[in-house]
């Protein structure tokens, strides 16, 4: 088997599990109970998706020019998914739309209860 | 003077950025970048982040191997709970107190707590230091005691991979002080 036997079937594995854990995450997005552990499901398995998609597709292309603008999409992936995820779990939480009776503790009601 | 390393710091990485965009290296792209990083940065003026520390390798890596590994299995974890799991998981929200209070410091751990293990920054109190965090898919106590481990972990490789003596020196008698604690538990 040729490297570029391998280097394709490394590329398959790539994209194939990207694209199976971003479909994961997707039905996360459907069945989890509220809004906060959905977000969870928006942000982890759908990164790790994300980079091993762009991982793939870097394999097959080869060409550096692209490969360049690909680490730019993962780097910036990995920068504002926890961000966009924080802006609208603390929105929710805020809101009052997040489900108490799933929650072991809530700490965060403590403290905000001592704030005048 | 250290407002004009940090202005150094954002130049250089917006120019990296911008060769990026470009896919090549040439002085067009190089002096190109390094203009386009000058007006941006005079048009959109950033906020002061102080950055102390210094890169160390060594720390880098430990935290690059422990992230690659953490994200892995917190993305497996979701994505069997999001297809196989049957019952409702239930969360915590955690208040977690992090030893360097530093904007920057507080910024990359809510980055690094976020993407890896089960968790979500709902809310955070700069002034303090505080993280509120919710956990997803916990079982008891036990798994909280867990949880507050592991972020306590993932502040002290981040700290030491960025960080300055003074803080790593911050971290470590934090960490020391906690290790006393469990242990006369």
């Amino acid at each position: 088997m040729g490297v570029a036997a391998v280097l394709d079937a490394v590329a398959g594995f790539c994209l194939l599990g990207g694209a199976l854990l971003s479909l994961a995450a997707g039905v996360g997005l459907l069945r989890f109970p509220d809004l906060l552990s959905r977000m969870h499901a928006a942000t982890k398995p759908q990164v790790l998706g994300l980079l091993l998609i762009l991982t793939g597709t870097a394999i097959r292309i080869g060409t550096v020019v692209d490969i360049t603008t690909l680490v730019l999409v993962g780097v910036f992936q990995l920068i504002t998914a926890p961000v966009a995820a924080h802006m609208v779990g603390r929105a929710a939480y805020r809101a009052g739309l997040v489900r108490r009776e799933l929650l072991l503790t809530d700490e965060l009601a403590a403290a905000r209860g001592r704030e005048p | 003077m250290a407002g004009t390393r940090d202005r150094l710091v954002a130049v250089a990485a917006l120019t990296v950025v911008w060769m990026l965009l470009w896919g090549s290296f040439s002085w067009l792209t190089l002096f190109g970048g390094l203009l386009v990083s000058v007006l941006v940065l005079a048009v959109f003026p950033l906020p002061r982040v102080t950055f102390a520390g210094r890169l160390r390798p060594v720390g880098l890596l430990r935290f690059a191997v422990r992230f690659v590994v953490d994200l892995w299995v917190a993305s497996f974890q979701l994505a069997w709970t999001a297809l196989a799991g049957r019952r409702a998981p239930r969360s915590a929200v955690l208040a977690l107190r992090l030893a360097v209070r530093s904007d920057l410091n507080l910024t990359m751990c809510a980055e690094a707590v976020s993407l890896v293990p089960g968790s979500l920054i709902v809310d955070l109190d700069r002034a303090a230091g505080v993280l509120y965090v919710h956990v997803f898919d916990v079982a008891g106590p036990a798994d909280v005691a867990r949880f507050r481990r592991e972020v306590r972990g993932i502040e002290r490789r981040i700290i030491g991979a960025v960080g300055s003596d003074a803080e790593i020196a911050v971290v470590e008698i934090a960490a020391a002080q906690i290790g006393d604690e469990g242990g006369s538990r």
